[in-house]
């Protein structure tokens, strides 16, 4: 499988090739070939995993895991050495049929939505760079490399949010989710150093033998690593860049803040499940609580948010938090005993990335069409724009867990393993699932039925997206349709052995009737044109409406402790000595270096006699040193 | 010793003797209309030279001529990176000799530019000061024509009358104290010098003595004065060579014989290389500081590189060797690059001062560019290859317990910082009402400048070249 490398070459070379020509290319010759080059990966990931699971199990019944290509890039002695390589197992291959399904799609849909913007090379350029960052990340054999790859997404992310870079607001976005999220791998650098140094490799797998040594610092190490996935995977209270980083154009963030570059914390805890299963069982619990809260948390601000890409935003961390949840309630590595929400938490990954993909593009459509994200000047949409409209319901169905659609399994099988872990857990979590269908369907209705801005749409006439746009929204929607019956366990499981998958009817009804419930409730509420019961509720809830909708003043909280506690009462001393001090002393060097330049200039004369004076000098001064010391 | 053991180990000296051979008889039998080819005739000469010699065909030591001259593998490479200095001087040479006062005597440059490297060539290979002493008279002597070069320009003749002058001085001084050391030890051959090597006042006199006159060509203070003045007054091609690869030639050479036959007085010789480096590198930079002219400028520059290469000398080390071999090579793409654009401009506009290069981007930019990454280079900055030679000799340094020394070098590398950015400053920032007209430079010259490019853009990250001559500097 030594063609998997073109997997990654292929999009860098696109990167190279439209970054180094930018404007020298036509707009349309780049996206064509971005596109064309997406789509070729798309059909090698495709090929590698059917190839990967057509190959079968080995004698233990486990998908072999591959290594097509493997480089020692950075040896330190010993054994400690980064490598760079491809690593196939199960879930990488699942990862890369979704990036490279989510990529493909969104670099078609841009053609359409980007269409005559500014930079439309340097955007299809940073798409590439995304792209192949993202597959490596994937990939990785090491965690040194899954490192590099994880900072080079974030850059992505980075370029990609700041691309209006206009925008003061976008600006602003990029440069928060940026520092969040470097803030964040910090935690995780931290991590890895500590797991190299204890157990003398960055493999995924060490020697059992080398770890009964490092046991002690597992926890600690893979705590940190944690916060890192907590950073890009938008857990509380590190989620504050998220729903900022929508200032980026749409399909961005459909691709990189909805599908695949979030669930790098998910995939990271999964690529590390067993470790943490074997070593620190507690970390990963607390993984587990740190997000369920998120998931609430997150549930509640998307009900009361008025920007439509905000509460897709809200619900992309609600919906991560689930998969965390999912990692943390496992007890065993073993799906029949506890350790079926690994194979959950994958399996809504999966179903996640094409849902939650289609309602990003979707709401990139209504906002293609009606030019603003808020809801007041949506209403009424579905006349005008039948097959956004379609779609976007088909994705709502399945996010709220409706059967037969992608969400309710995955989300089945995640809530069927909380209630295996504590009832507690169970209940809260479909509580949430509950909380989604409303807050889902609040957001339909108020984009398609509801009241219409007349005003607006008098003016500016909403019409329906152009082809290259909602040919994407077509295939995720019957990928939406259809990927719940994929047999995911037989693929994915946390011991690598098949696992079937088998539908708890008792947790399949309770879900079925809250998500029912839930969206009665929005439909009551919300469906008509006018709003009484809504208002009202906002109204006597006033206080907790308003601060839903300020998102309860995270980040006001992170701007006072950086503003006035840090900045002021840190960088100010710390800033003014570096201006006085440390300048000041470089800058008397730099006077006392020019002085001393002009003392000497009488030894350059020109003078050839002298110079011979100064040569037998020179030489009779070094015999003196030399002779006295 | 018959003669196919001489043509197995002094295969470099003895080729290099037939190109020179060649070039005698094409000058003389070319007419007027055959010099006009003479430039690619000679290129091509020096290209399969030194694709025959590059890499050492034999691998073990060897002396022959009873011990007077010396192989080793290492010596071979020395010899290919000071070849391949020439070829790139020669190469951006062509639009200088092209010119019609200089034009009928072009043969009469290559035949002393390759004398010189002869000279160089034994000067390393020697096994004997007689024949050291030979090696570098053959280097210098017909490198002051080359300095007076263009002889009826006042600067071009005095700089020659400079450089004669302290060569004599430096050459006399040598030889005292070479005298010296063949008064107490009894010979001049250096394996039977080392015994008699134990330090007394007369061998410290004569070892000073000995460096002065390596310490002249490499121009080290106190013994550069006449480097700024000479530097200025040649040729600008010439400038180049006598800045890379006589002072490249005259590194190795020391730090062999250091090794070789000073390796009882190492103490000595590393307090000397001590103080001298720390001058060098000192001083040079804080002339570097106030220079307008840019070839003067260079000149100071290379004076505080000298410094910086005898870092790699004074580890006195096989790692440092490499090191010093690296260095050189990366110096000597970086420092011809800059002289190639120097060169091209001054061919085209008459112009050398700083100020006149103000606004050079908008009107040159491939040549700002190529000026600006050599800059960098020579400045030690990453990615570029200068970075990655300093890096090694301070690791050279530092590795041999030399902590101060590096922290002085390193505290002069951002003063050398200053003066290398004015230049880029020069060309990019500081707007100028009438900046030097673009021009379409020469092939030759743009070969040459493109071949110095990828040499500062490729040397730094392809390891393979400093594995390629550390597996050789070891058997030394």
């Amino acid at each position: 499988m030594e063609y998997t490398i073109l997997i990654l070459l292929l999009p860098f070379l696109s990167f190279l090739l439209i970054g180094l020509l930018d404007t020298k290319l036509k707009p349309t010759a780049a996206g064509i070939f971005g596109t064309v080059v997406t789509g070729a990966v798309a059909v090698l990931s495709y090929w590698t995993a059917i190839s990967y699971f057509v190959g079968g199990r080995n004698a233990e019944g486990l998908f072999p895991t591959m290594i097509p290509w493997n480089a020692e890039w950075l040896p330190f002695g010993g054994n400690l050495h980064i490598d760079l390589g491809i690593l196939l197992d199960p879930i990488s291959v699942m990862m890369l049929v979704v990036i490279s399904t989510v990529s493909f799609m969104v670099h078609i849909y841009s053609f359409g939505y980007m269409k005559g913007e500014r930079g439309f090379q340097r955007y299809y350029a940073f798409l590439s760079l995304f792209t192949m960052s993202m597959l490596g990340l994937v990939v990785a054999t090491n965690i040194f490399q899954m490192y590099i790859f994880w900072e080079l997404v974030g850059v992505s992310s980075y370029l990609l949010i700041g691309f209006y870079y206009t925008k003061k607001e976008a600006i602003a976005a990029s440069k928060k989710a940026f520092i969040v999220t470097r803030f964040a791998d910090l935690g995780f650098l931290i991590g890895i150093l500590i797991y190299g140094f204890y157990t003398g490799s960055f493999s995924f797998t060490p020697d059992s033998a080398v770890i009964g040594s490092a046991k002690v610092f597992l926890p600690l190490a893979l705590g940190l690593m944690f916060i890192g996935g907590a950073g890009k995977s938008a857990m509380f209270p590190l989620h504050i860049w998220l729903p900022d980083a929508m200032e980026g154009p749409t399909p961005v963030s459909a691709l990189i803040h909805a599908a695949t570059m979030v669930v790098a914390g998910v995939y990271l805890v999964a690529r590390m499940f067993p470790l943490f299963i074997g070593y620190a069982p507690e970390v990963l619990h607390i993984t587990a609580y740190v997000g369920a809260f998120t998931a609430l948390y997150a549930a509640v601000v998307a009900c009361v948010q008025s920007d439509i890409k905000r509460v897709l935003a809200f619900s992309t961390i609600s919906q991560i938090g689930f998969m965390i949840v999912a990692l943390g309630v496992c007890t065993s590595a073993d799906p029949h005993e506890g350790g079926l929400g690994y194979m959950a938490s994958m399996f809504h990954l999966f179903t996640h990335a094409m849902f939650k993909a289609l309602l990003f593009l979707g709401a990139g459509c209504i906002i293609h069409a009606v030019h603003s994200n808020e809801m007041s000047a949506m209403g009424g949409l579905r006349k005008y724009m039948p097959v956004t409209h379609v779609t976007f319901l088909v994705a709502c169905l399945a996010i709220a867990g409706i059967w037969p659609l992608s969400g309710f399994f995955s989300k089945d099988e995640i809530l069927a393993a909380c209630f295996g872990f504590s009832p507690v857990m169970g209940w809260v979590m479909t509580f949430i699932a509950g909380l989604t269908a409303f807050y889902m369907f609040r957001l339909y209705y108020c984009i398609f039925w509801g009241k219409e801005n007349k005003e607006l749409h008098a003016e500016h006439t909403p019409h329906e997206a152009p082809l290259t746009m909602t040919i994407p929204l077509i295939f995720l929607a019957a990928v939406t349709l259809f990927a719940g019956w994929i047999p995911f366990g037989e693929f994915v499981s946390s011991n690598g052995q098949a696992y079937h998958i088998h539908i708890d009817w008792a947790v399949a009804a309770t879900s079925l009737c809250v998500a029912a419930a839930g969206i009665a409730i929005a439909t009551w509420m919300y469906l008509r044109e006018d709003r009484t019961v809504a208002d009202s509720l906002a109204a006597k809830f006033s206080g907790l409406h308003k601060a839903a909708y300020h998102r309860f003043y995270i980040d006001e909280i992170y701007q006072f402790v950086t503003h006035r506690i840090i900045f002021a009462c840190i960088s100010t001393p710390i800033a003014w000595f570096d201006r006085h001090v440390v300048d000041g002393f470089m800058n008397m060097l730099a006077w006392i270096s020019n002085q001393c330049s002009w003392l000497i200039k009488g030894m350059q004369s020109g003078n050839v006699q002298k110079y011979g004076i100064w040569f037998l000098g020179g030489a009779l001064g070094l015999v003196v040193i030399l002779l006295l010391i | 010793m018959d003669f196919s053991t001489i043509l197995t180990y002094m295969y470099t000296e003895i080729a290099l003797v037939g190109v020179i051979i060649a070039a005698l008889l094409y000058d003389l039998i070319a007419g007027a209309r055959g010099r006009k080819y003479f430039h690619g005739v000679i290129c091509t000469l020096m290209l399969l030279f030194i694709a025959g010699t590059v890499w050492p065909y034999q691998q073990e030591n060897a002396s022959i001529f009873g011990g007077m001259f010396v192989y080793a593998p290492i010596y071979s490479i020395v010899k290919s990176v000071l070849a391949i200095g020439t070829l790139l001087v020669f190469l951006l040479s062509d639009s200088w000799l092209r010119k019609p006062d200089t034009e009928f005597k072009r043969g009469e440059f290559y035949v002393l530019t390759l004398s010189t490297l002869l000279g160089m060539d034994f000067m390393v290979s020697a096994g004997h000061f007689m024949m050291f002493f030979i090696g570098l008279e053959l280097a210098s002597v017909p490198m002051s024509c080359l300095v007076a070069f263009d002889k009826y320009k006042h600067n071009s003749a005095e700089a020659g009358a400079k450089y004669i002058l302290s060569a004599l001085f430096a050459s006399g001084l040598m030889l005292y104290g070479i005298s010296f050391f063949y008064g107490t030890t009894g010979t001049l051959y250096f394996e039977d010098m080392v015994p008699m090597i134990n330090g007394s006042a007369l061998q410290i006199l004569a070892m000073v003595f000995f460096f002065t006159g390596l310490g002249f060509k490499i121009s080290l203070v106190p013994f550069h004065l006449w480097t700024a003045d000479t530097y200025e007054g040649a040729p600008t091609p010439v400038t180049s060579y006598l800045s890379v690869v006589s002072k490249a030639a005259a590194a190795f050479a020391l730090m062999v014989v250091l090794i070789k036959v000073f390796a009882p007085m190492v103490e000595y010789w590393q307090t000397l290389l001590y103080i001298v480096i720390v001058l060098s590198i000192t001083v040079a930079n804080l002339f570097a500081i106030r220079q307008k002219n840019l070839k003067r400028f260079l000149a100071f520059s290379s004076i505080s590189q000298a410094g910086y290469i005898m870092l790699a000398v004074i580890s006195g080390t096989p790692y440092g060797m490499t090191s010093l071999v690296y260095y050189v090579l990366v110096y000597m793409v970086a420092n011809l690059a800059a002289f190639g654009v120097i060169t091209a401009v001054e061919q085209n506009s008459g112009k050398v001062n700083m100020e006149d290069y103000n606004g050079l981007y908008k009107t040159n930019p491939k040549l700002a560019i190529v000026m600006m990454l050599a800059i960098f280079s020579l400045a030690g900055i990453p990615p570029f290859a200068g970075f990655f030679s300093k890096f090694f000799i301070f690791a050279a340094a530092f590795e041999q317990g030399f902590h101060v020394l590096v922290f002085i070098a390193l505290l002069n590398t951002i003063i050398s910082l200053y003066y290398y950015m004015l230049v880029v400053k020069a060309m990019f920032i500081t707007p100028n009402d009438s900046p030097i007209a673009t021009f379409r430079s020469d092939n030759s010259t743009r070969l040459s400048l493109l071949l110095c490019l990828a040499g500062i853009l490729i040397l730094g990250l392809a390891s393979s070249v400093f594995d390629g001559i550390n597996l050789y500097a070891f058997g030394m």
